[in-house]
């Protein structure tokens, strides 16, 4: 059973590569190839079996579908994007992962059905790209956050809930920021989101870099993975577009 | 968008054909005890083949009236279940009763405007609420089975207790757990329970309004009713326990599976990749229903594990 299956995957694998180098699209997206340029430019891109994106086949909750990017084998990563095609916003975040492992799970909003791809651009110049479809109902991003009907939303904004969970082998690390995440697209409501997290130990060195945008859900939670231990003072810090500032020490 | 939708167009297109033209559920009443019949939908998802004929629905026969038990997912529904109940009596319908305010229970209401239409009052404010985006939902999954279909929330508020109806002593209970306010009734007259959706049968329990701490409480008092014939809200009627046992057996595995996940430090998508067990393959929809139970509940297991990080 199992050998059919690599034999399945083997023959699939010839086609898709050379798809990819026509310079086509494994996911039959219609609009990437008129998104492509403005996130990789001129660049080579490869679809690569490497960068895994995982998500329920259908959008259960519009407002928090759940997204996991994992890169495993692929070195030399300088920075993954993370993009949904037929978003009415398409950029969804970015992370560089410096000392992390190449991996992010969140949760975002989809406004329609749409190929969720990762980009992971190596110090070579190419960018690797995985993804999948997310089949959704509807109303993701024109939706006003929860929070906004909240009027306490304020006194918590930008607050950070966390936990690790670890071993000497491997480490996670969960997070919680309190913030509206509002898109701009709810009338009235203008774009009010989380731009930029940092993760860096006691010692002050980046261990991951984050940048997010506005389909990112309300109130977001991420997961980084790291080998071993988490590093040691690990302190969460980073902004909204209106310069409101996050700081929280978020492991031992 | 517009894409997606000729896309769809062409996939339905063949096989729609025939049956949409006459957008006829072919209901046909069961009859599972002296008075009292059943409408049993299949055990399916809303779909454009099945119209949304998918939930359980009843009526039972009084010296003075029929009394309606949930009208079914759309206007066309309730109409031809009116037409099926007239088929077997010739007597009015007196009352209706919405066991909760999900769509396939409820959206058969503009049917019955000309009779009282019972609900427990957090089941009104949830019609009244959500009755506009259930109705869009159902017309988007059932298609045209849908036309014409509009919430119209039941307009008399009931409480739970003992109501003599043309001679059936029904006791309306109202428990939760499913939804906010879930209604049982309980004929002492016949020994039938209309369960709602606290019971499926052979079709795996959603969740989307779900408390599971207060369903299992539902459960154990419904295993306590001394009841004949049990009419789950989705399934076959069953004469014991097994469809409260499957029920509870299936939400149990869910509780436990998502708060053991939290507790590791799982993720959705990480949970989302979970095998089912063996014991639960035979009920329909469970992987999907699995998997849209994730999407309600997983993130309150989560919010648990979390704790405040200081400045
Ligand atoms: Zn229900």
């Amino acid at each position: 059973m199992r050998r059919l299956h690599c034999l399945l995957a083997a023959a699939l694998m010839l086609p898709v590569l050379a798809l990819a180098e026509a310079g086509d699209d494994p996911l039959g997206s219609p609009a990437w190839l008129d998104l492509k340029p403005s996130f990789v430019g001129n660049a080579r891109v490869v679809f690569d079996d490497r960068v895994k994106v995982s998500g329920p086949k259908i959008a259960e909750d519009s407002l928090n579908v759940p997204v996991g990017v994992r890169i495993e084998g692929l070195p030399d990563i300088e920075r993954v994007l993370v993009v949904a095609d037929l978003n009415p916003i398409t950029k969804v975040l970015e992370f560089s992962p410096r000392g992390a492992l190449p991996a992010l799970y969140f949760r975002m909003k989809l406004q329609q059905a749409s190929p969720i791809r990762a980009l992971a651009l190596t110090k070579d110049g190419i960018w690797h790209a995985g993804g999948i479809w997310i089949d959704a109902a509807g109303g993701g991003c024109t939706a006003p956050s929860i929070g906004r009907s909240n009027a306490n939303w304020t006194a918590t904004l930008n607050t950070v809930q966390a936990q690790a969970w670890e071993n000497d082998q491997q480490s996670r690390l969960k997070l919680k920021i309190m913030h509206p995440m509002d898109t701009g697209l709810a009338p009235g409501i203008p774009a009010f989101y989380i731009e930029k997290l940092s993760l860096r130990d006691a010692r002050g060195h980046e261990w991951m870099m984050l940048k997010t945008f506005e389909p990112v859900s309300e109130n977001p939670v991420f997961s980084f993975d790291f080998v071993g231990r988490t590093p040691p003072g690990l302190v969460l810090s980073g902004h909204d577009n209106n310069g409101n500032l996050i700081h929280a020490k978020v492991a031992k | 968008m517009k894409l997606r939708t000729a896309l769809l167009l062409l996939v339905f297109w063949l096989p729609l054909g025939a049956l949409a033209e006459s957008f006829d559920y072919r209901l046909s009443p069961y009859r599972v005890a002296d008075d009292s019949y059943v409408f049993i939908g299949k055990t399916e998802d809303f779909t454009p083949a099945n119209g949304g004929n998918i939930v359980n629905t009843a009526f039972i026969v009084t010296r003075d009236g029929v009394v309606v038990i949930d009208t079914g997912s759309t206007r066309r529904y309730g109409e031809q279940m009116r037409q099926a109940i007239a088929k077997v009596t010739p007597k009015p319908i007196i009352k209706v009763f919405n066991t909760h305010h999900h769509p396939d229970h409820f959206l058969g209401n503009q049917a019955f405007k000309d009779v009282p239409i019972l609900a427990l009052p957090a089941t009104i404010a949830g019609e009244q609420a959500e009755g506009d985006a259930f109705a869009n939902n159902v017309y988007r999954m059932a298609g045209d089975w849908a036309l014409g279909t509009e919430p119209f929330p039941a307009n008399q508020a009931v409480q739970p207790g003992h109501m003599t109806v043309g001679g059936h002593d029904l006791e309306i209970i109202g428990w939760g757990g499913h939804t906010a306010a879930d209604m049982v009734i309980f004929d002492h007259t016949t020994g039938v329970l209309f369960a709602a959706d606290l019971v499926f049968y052979n079709r795996a329990a959603t969740t989307p309004h779900a408390v599971l701490a207060n369903w299992f409480a539902s459960l154990d008092r419904i295993q306590k009713i001394p009841f004949k014939v049990m009419v789950p809200g989705h399934g076959l009627p069953v004469m014991d326990n097994r469809a409260i046992d499957q029920t509870r057996n299936y939400l149990h595995w869910l509780d436990r599976t998502l708060r053991d996940a939290a507790r590791n430090g799982a993720e959705m998508t990480e949970v989302l990749a979970r095998p089912i067990p063996a014991e639960f393959s035979e009920i329909a929809l469970v992987a999907s229903e699995y998997s849209r139970s994730i999407a309600h509940l997983y993130r309150s297991y989560e919010a648990e594990t979390l704790a405040p990080a200081s400045h």
